[in-house]
């Protein structure tokens, strides 16, 4: 496959972007999107420019460091994360733009890089549990219902890659949000922080800077692992009933 | 309960220590803020329902509709003075348009400050209807002051504005190209916000859920539809001569 690959490049978070101008050709339809960067990469570094530099990590779907927007979809056109894009999603000779993740509260770090330690503090705002530490509890010790478990391990699927805030047109992490607050607010051992968790892990979501949520549905479109609108619906539900509990 | 999050705060000191009011939280979260959107929408909503029901007794004639209107002001009465009721409505109504418009301005620029950098490769996205909230919000909010001044104080009304002659002074707006043009286009701008404000209120309120998904979809259009039929008829009405 011969293609015409329009990359985003910045040198820095200051400096100002823009789109280049690629042209890779011996790509074959087995590579992934990502290997078909590395050989491009391969070819910049050969003729003494700089590579482009982009996010990755396990390649296997899992880890949610990979971050490209591809002809305007995050992850590009396929349901899954970009790592796990197949160049045979495209025709040889299409011209195929990628940009990073566009988000206030991602900042640019470089090229197709950006900063989504917004997410870890939203984590740190609420998403643990408090368990007792010594020996493991087996295993069968707390009873939870069977839709209860399910509905937690849909939302556990979440990698935080942030997919969600890239398609959404307010870059708002309701979704993100929703996932790891439903995760463990459906669980009894997410039960004792059940209240303040959704509260803050949401007051810290509107202070990392990520907009709000207007249902447009874009973010559920581009999860890869399949997170819910109705996600949403719950955590609201949830907030809701946590600020009228909070304070009794 | 209380143990178990004194705990947790001695470890980790989360904002318990210091949580404002609910009100204040309502007001300062982007989940509360949409709360009070969802509220106030509904609000207008359950009125624009009445509103429209209203205006369909023009077919009846001018008598029925002018002693509907009359009605409107004697409600309630003698509990209450005469207009009581409807000023009581009309505060209502004012704080619900306040309130929605203040909150979707401050969520709007919220969100634009979101996302500075547009991508270059541009898609087209979400619903017509999704889209246009925020334009439709705008004509809609013009749309109730042109509405205001021309049929309940008279003020930019063409034909002479007579008091406690309803009937006339409708026929009076539709008899005009623009008065029909403008309603038309807000009613169309309504039934879009509508569609897509009654679902959306339905999710913000949490009580929206997979299984019911398609029902409350359903009754977004239906009502949507059903408004804007409504409300669509009378000037529709006025220019075919049905309503003369």
């Amino acid at each position: 496959m011969k293609l015409t690959l329009r990359v985003w490049r910045q040198q820095n978070a200051e400096a100002p972007g823009a789109m280049a101008t690629y042209e890779v050709d011996g790509i074959s339809q087995d590579m992934s999107f990502l290997e078909m960067l590395d050989t491009l990469n391969e070819e910049l570094i050969l003729s003494g420019d700089e590579p482009v530099a982009f996010d990755h990590d396990c390649r296997e779907g899992i880890c949610g460091a990979c971050s490209l927007v591809i002809n305007g979809d995050a992850h590009g056109p396929e349901r899954t994360t970009t790592c796990q894009l197949h160049m045979r999603s495209f025709e040889d000779g299409d011209t195929i733009d990628v940009e990073p993740w566009r988000a206030s509260a991602f900042p640019v770090v470089k090229d197709l890089v950006v900063d989504r330690s917004s997410f870890d503090r939203i984590i740190q705002a609420g998403g643990y549990i408090s368990a007792p530490t010594g020996t493991a509890p087996d295993a069968h010790a707390t009873p939870v219902p069977k839709p209860d478990a399910d509905s937690a391990f849909e939302h556990a699927e979440c990698i935080g890659c942030g997919a969600c805030v890239a398609a959404c047109p307010n870059g708002s992490a309701m979704l993100f949000t929703s996932a790891k607050v439903n995760h463990l607010n459906v669980l009894p051992q997410g039960a004792p922080e059940r209240e303040t968790r959704v509260l803050d892990m949401v007051a810290t979501m509107d202070d990392e800077g990520f907009g709000g949520c207007t249902l447009t549905g874009e973010c559920a479109t581009a999860c890869p692992k399949g997170i819910p609108l109705p996600s949403i619906t719950a955590m609201n539900k949830e907030w809701l009933r946590a600020n009228r509990k909070v304070r009794r | 309960m209380p143990l178990a999050s004194s705990v947790v705060s001695m470890a980790l000191a989360t904002r318990a220590d210091r949580r404002p009011s609910m009100t204040r939280t309502l007001w300062d979260s982007s989940v509360g803020k949409k709360t009070i959107m969802a509220v106030s929408g509904l609000i207008m909503l359950g009125y624009l329902a009445v509103h429209m029901l209203g205006n369909l007794k023009i077919f009846f004639g001018s008598d029925e509709f002018n002693h509907y209107a009359h009605w409107l002001r004697t409600l309630g009465e003698p509990f209450l003075h005469y207009e009581w009721a409807l000023w009581i409505v009309r505060v209502v109504l004012v704080a619900a348009v306040v309130l929605h418009a203040v909150s979707a301005y401050q969520l709007s620029r919220r969100d634009l400050r979101a996302r500075p950098t547009a991508y270059v490769h541009k898609k087209a996205r979400s619903s017509y209807a999704t889209r246009t909230m925020r334009y439709g919000g705008i004509i809609l909010a013009l749309f109730i002051v042109w509405h205001i001044l021309d049929l309940t104080t008279g003020t930019v009304h063409t034909g002479g504005f007579q008091s406690g002659h309803p009937y006339q002074n409708v026929l009076d707006t539709f008899s005009t190209w623009y008065g029909n043009v403008i309603y038309i286009v807000a009613v169309l701008a309504l039934g879009l916000h509508v569609q897509h404000g009654f679902w959306s209120a339905a999710q913000t309120l949490g009580v929206g859920s997979a299984t019911r998904d398609r029902v409350l979809k359903t009754l977004a259009n239906v009502l949507a539809v059903v408004l804007t039929a409504g409300f669509v008829s009378v000037p529709v009405a006025v220019m075919t001569g049905v309503v003369s």
